[in-house]
């Protein structure tokens, strides 16, 4: 199958029975011009390779219902059955992006964070908020990526973006017993990508609601050691057009975009520039 | 004849009786009845024995249950069908006389279906369709929170599914006992309501999150007669493409049931439904209530939808109240046809249920599809990709007779008119008008204190916390969320948009109030309805649509059906004034327990077109000196407000509606709306003025000082009634003084009354009628009450 153009960049957004965030996520990216398609995993396994798309992204979703602990079962499904394919799509460079449940599968399949390359088993997780329940609220975050990431290219140092969270397990933590040492290789490799801050883009310093789940050091977004892999929990989905915004009906004029583009027009820039 | 003798075993080798009906008096037909847990009366076991009588044979099990869910409260309304006598003469069935008759009577060219379908359907643009249905399930939350909750959101989310519409956003309405509630005083059976409120809520959010359907409105009220019998209204809102909407099924098609498997949850839930509570429902009554499985509905929605955009199915119905044996009978009889079903066709979750059980089994997340022979290959491929269970069951046929088979065996054979002509039951109602007297209080001088009570009271205070655990931002489409402003205020509705190149909107909002309730059920529908189409108006809705769901009490006691009636009345009354049809409805009676009956309440759903959402309106207040004007007449209408039951008072006088005057002063708002005249939009509700002024100033920084002087109003020289009265159809707007005239201009002759101006201090301060402050307070305390509600004991 070839792409409908040769300048339009595939996108596959996968899905699984409970992803239920594939259509605003592909929207979204035709929005920008991508040729995104939505495919279920059964027809990436039966029929399409996944070495047809140009980008994969993991959309948001109760994948498998969460029934074991989130992401764990999409993330097995694969790495059981597309595993291989998935390697050679990231050796080619090609850019994978997890939001919310997608950043939860991507954890699990051992891709983030990555530290010491692809891991067979997580390194880390995202556990259950702090508040102990699901919550759907605005937040700010800030840009720290010093240039490592891919998706977040379009952005300065500092930027502060405004999104929503919608999970219940989005609590972003490491192994106890190296927690700090693998939260120094995290900032040190410019892994940290977006993190939890106040309005002014001070730091959340963990505290409720400015950082909604607890995580460590207000980590709401990370990248692998390359770049081409990111996961995070807002939803730049929501925030793309800027009649989502919470507050637009106070703006003076309502703005066609919001912060959440940026996340997309950056990932379709990679290719641009490659 | 013991009751035992006349059931005999039929010799095959799966269980399978025949009851012995045809020497039956009618106290062992009730017996018989009450034993199989029909729910049959007198006259439908009667009527029932005279079939058999004359088919010369004996009824099956299979037969019994199915009549008995198929003529039940829950699938036949027979309340809402029956005649009523009452002191003015009889009323040939409610839902014709007054709520369809409005509907019919104002013959609205949007409404495409209405009172016929799963879910009421009206016109959205260019040939797509809006399908809306609200649903009660009270009885199953009671017994079991979590689950009841989560299927009543499961269940009503088919309903637009099964109009092939894509669900694209959820309400839910909620009615729990007081959360302080002494638990010494719960009898025997009853949960505490903040056990009850954690698991309803738990539901609720469970389900609409995994299927990622934002659950964007709704209200959670408080009230002593919910302590036995919790209230749950679950919405759903669906949207249908240009020509999607097929209703074809043939003689010759196939009949596929879908979706989940069947087992043993939720046995005999309509009959269960459709009786009172008793302090034994605990026990007797568990397996009447189903097991949620999210996930399922959302890939059996994925499938389903496939199906439809591929224009593979001729028609398709939910599997809700009386499970199969209410949706296939419905699918042929409404087809004129008939169908043949074999049940071992049917998946199962255990292997050793009676035919009976696999046929009124209401498992969750399971549809019926008709398709067309030639196409089932493909919709099973559908299925399977999805990795949906599809399985044919049956064929509809061109015999009007519905033919059940268990392994080769016949053990049912019913005429499908014999099936959907139920006796007409014969009610009787009385209503005699009750006098409250009204109270003396005295005016207090300051009333600082009484108004925040008021905003941190149960029924008026932030339910932030629980409504934060829906997900109201799914599908990116919600353009109106339930919060607003900085300080997360509370918006009047919700706007949706639904359709990725069109500006228009779909507004979803509600009305409801138990306190009316209490006095006069005809002017508590009314202000319902005036409620929930002035919070439709206030966020920008137009071209408005209504639902109503009833909560009442055993409508076989004259007495509750006489409230029934006057509401009735009232639905009839004002859809014609404000001519909003009603689209849907769903009624839930005998909501009866040890503690006595509900409180009659009706929930009225309204949903509007919005014709540009970049012209929607929020509620918080968004400049400096910027205007504030009401909108609307301030009456002395204390009777069940909220600021009487702080007082632990009720009065006589509660607010009425103006027909005619409302109408016109919706009209206006609207237009003041396109017009871009209104900064701000707020309705009044519970608390009056003063808590609709406190909450559109501390939802955001701005202050104002208020002057109740100028407020427009009839007999009231009192400060505390012209601030906390709740007469209808009243608004608070912010409009900026470049346009005033222009505003005042367009309200014409409508009442409106300047009463105040926005500032940049943290204060609220609202001068009384002599000109001296009644309230002065910051920004910060105003939000400091609303958001303290205690949300357990």
């Amino acid at each position: 199958m070839v792409s409908m153009s040769k300048n339009r960049v595939k996108v596959c957004v996968l899905r699984v029975g409970g992803t239920n965030c594939d259509a605003e996520t592909k929207r979204s990216l035709v929005e920008l011009g991508a040729d995104a398609e939505v495919v279920h995993m059964n027809q990436i396994v039966e029929k399409k390779k996944l070495e047809e798309y140009d980008a994969l992204v993991i959309p948001g979703g109760f994948s498998y219902g969460d029934y074991v602990r989130a992401g764990v079962i999409w993330a097995k499904e694969i790495l059981g059955k597309i595993g291989p394919n998935l390697k050679t799509f990231l050796e080619e460079e090609k850019p994978v992006l997890g939001i919310c449940n997608g950043f939860q599968v991507l954890v699990e399949t051992g891709l983030l964070p990555g530290i010491e390359g692809i891991s067979p088993f997580p390194t880390a997780t995202l556990a259950t908020n702090f508040s102990a329940k699901y919550e759907c609220r605005w937040i700010y975050l800030r840009h720290e990526n010093r240039g490592r990431c891919i998706f977040t290219q379009d952005l300065t140092k500092d930027q502060v973006l405004y999104m929503p969270v919608a999970h219940g397990e989005g609590c972003f933590a490491l192994p106890k017993e190296n927690e700090k040492k693998l939260l120094d290789r995290l900032i040190e490799n410019d892994q940290i990508v977006l993190r939890y801050c106040n309005r002014d883009g001070s730091p959340a310093e963990g505290r409720y609601p400015e950082n909604p789940n607890g995580s460590i050091y207000d980590i709401a977004g990370i990248c692998d050691p390359t770049g081409i892999v990111f996961g995070l929990m807002p939803h730049p989905e929501r925030a793309f057009y800027g009649w989502q915004l919470p507050d637009w009906t106070s703006l003076k004029e309502l703005p066609v975009y919001a912060d959440g583009k940026q996340i997309f027009k950056s990932m379709l820039n990679y290719f641009k520039n490659r | 004849m013991s009751l035992k003798g006349r059931y005999k075993e039929a010799n095959t080798h799966f269980p399978l009786f025949k009851i012995q009906l045809s020497d039956a008096d009618e106290g062992a037909l009730l017996a018989i009845s009450n034993e199989m847990g029909l729910g049959l009366n007198r006259e439908e076991m009667t009527h029932v024995k005279t079939y058999f009588v004359k088919k010369s044979r004996d009824p099956t099990d299979v037969e019994l249950q199915t009549l008995g869910q198929t003529w039940s409260e829950h699938c036949y309304h027979k309340t809402f069908k029956g005649d009523i006598t009452t002191d003015k003469g009889i009323i040939h069935g409610l839902l014709k006389s007054y709520i369809a008759k409005a509907t019919r009577e104002l013959d609205h060219p949007w409404c495409y279906s209405v009172f016929e379908d799963n879910a009421g359907i009206i016109e959205f643009e260019r040939g797509f369709l809006i399908a809306s249905k609200v649903e009660t399930h009270n009885h199953p939350s009671a017994i079991e929170p979590f689950g009841g909750a989560a299927t009543g959101t499961g269940g009503v989310i088919r309903d637009p599914l099964g109009v092939w519409a894509e669900p694209i956003a959820c309400t839910d309405v909620l009615g729990f006992g007081p959360l302080d509630y002494d638990v010494s005083k719960l009898p025997r059976g009853i949960k505490h309501p903040s056990y009850i409120l954690r698991g309803v809520v738990a539901g609720i959010g469970t389900y609409g999150n995994n299927m990622g359907i934002p659950t964007v409105n709704g209200a959670i009220i408080f009230d002593d007669s919910y302590v036995g019998n919790v209230v749950v209204y679950c919405g759903c809102i669906g949207i249908i493409p240009p020509g999607k909407y097929v209703k074809d099924t043939r003689e010759g098609d196939i009949a596929l049931l879908v979706g989940g498997r069947t087992g043993r949850d939720g046995i005999h839930g309509v009959t269960f439904a459709s009786a009172e509570l008793t302090q034994e429902s605990e026990e007797t009554s568990r397996s009447a209530v189903q097991i949620p499985n999210p996930i399922e509905e959302e890939r059996m929605k994925r499938a389903i939808l496939s199906t439809r955009n591929q224009e593979l199915g001729s028609g398709i119905t939910d599997l809700g109240g009386g499970g199969l044996s209410s949706a296939i009978g419905e699918m042929a009889y409404r087809s004129g046809c008939g169908v043949e079903v074999d049940l071992e066709k049917i998946p199962l979750k255990a292997t050793d249920l009676a035919p009976w059980e696999i046929y009124i089994s209401e498992s969750q997340e399971r549809m019926l599809l008709s398709v067309r022979k030639e196409n089932l290959d493909e919709v099973l491929s559908i299925f399977k990709t999805e990795d949906v269970l599809a399985n044919p069951i049956g064929v509809f046929t061109s015999e009007k007779r519905l033919k059940v088979r268990y392994q080769g065996y016949t053990v049912a054979d019913l005429d499908m008119d014999f099936l959907f002509s139920p006796p007409k039951i014969r009610y009787k109602a009385e209503w005699r008008r009750k006098t409250f007297p009204e109270p003396e209080l005295k005016e207090p001088k300051d009333l600082t204190s009484h108004l925040k009570k008021l905003l941190s009271s149960p029924n008026i205070a932030s339910k932030e916390s629980v409504v934060r655990t829906y997900d109201h931002e799914v599908k990116g489409n919600t353009v109106l969320k339930p919060f607003q402003g900085k300080y997360a205020g509370p918006n009047d509705g919700a706007v949706i948009k639904p359709l990725d190149d069109s500006w228009r909107g779909v507004a979803i909002s509600c009305g409801i109030n138990s306190e009316y309730g209490k006095i006069d059920p005809y002017w508590m529908a009314a202000s319902s309805i005036d409620e929930a189409i002035r919070n439709n108006i206030a966020v920008g809705g137009q071209r408005i649509a209504l639902l109503d769901n009833f909560t009442w009490g055993n409508p076989d006691k004259p007495d509750r059906l006489g409230d029934l009636v006057q509401a009735v009345k009232a639905c009839y009354d004002f859809a014609k004034a404000f001519e909003t049809p009603f689209i849907s409805g769903k009624d839930s009676l005998f909501n009866e327990s040890p503690l006595g009956p509900i409180t009659p309440t009706l929930l009225i759903t309204a949903v509007g077109i919005v014709p540009d959402i970049r012209k929607v309106v929020s509620m918080e207040v968004k400049r400096k000196n910027s205007l504030l004007y009401l909108i609307g007449v301030t009456r002395n209408e204390m009777g069940g407000s909220a600021y009487y039951l702080n007082e632990k008072l009720s009065g006589g006088h509660l607010p009425k509606v103006d027909g005619p005057l409302a109408k016109k002063t919706f009209n206006r708002v609207s237009k003041a709306i396109d017009n871009s005249l209104l900064l701000a939009c707020h309705d009044l509700s519970e608390g009056g003025l003063g808590v609709a002024a406190a909450e559109m100033m501390f939802s955001g920084e701005w202050g104002a000082t208020l002057d109740l002087a100028a407020v427009t109003r009839e007999n009231l020289e009192r400060n505390d009634l012209i601030l906390f009265s709740e007469s209808n159809s009243r608004f608070l707007v912010e409009v900026t003084p470049r346009r005033r005239k222009e505003f005042e201009k367009l309200m014409g002759d409508i009442p409106i009354s300047l009463i105040g101006r926005v500032n940049s201090k943290d204060e609220f301060i609202v001068k009384g009628i002599n000109g001296t402050p009644v309230v002065t307070t910051s920004l910060k305390s105003l939000r400091e009450a609303w958001k303290n509600l205690k949300w357990s004991r």
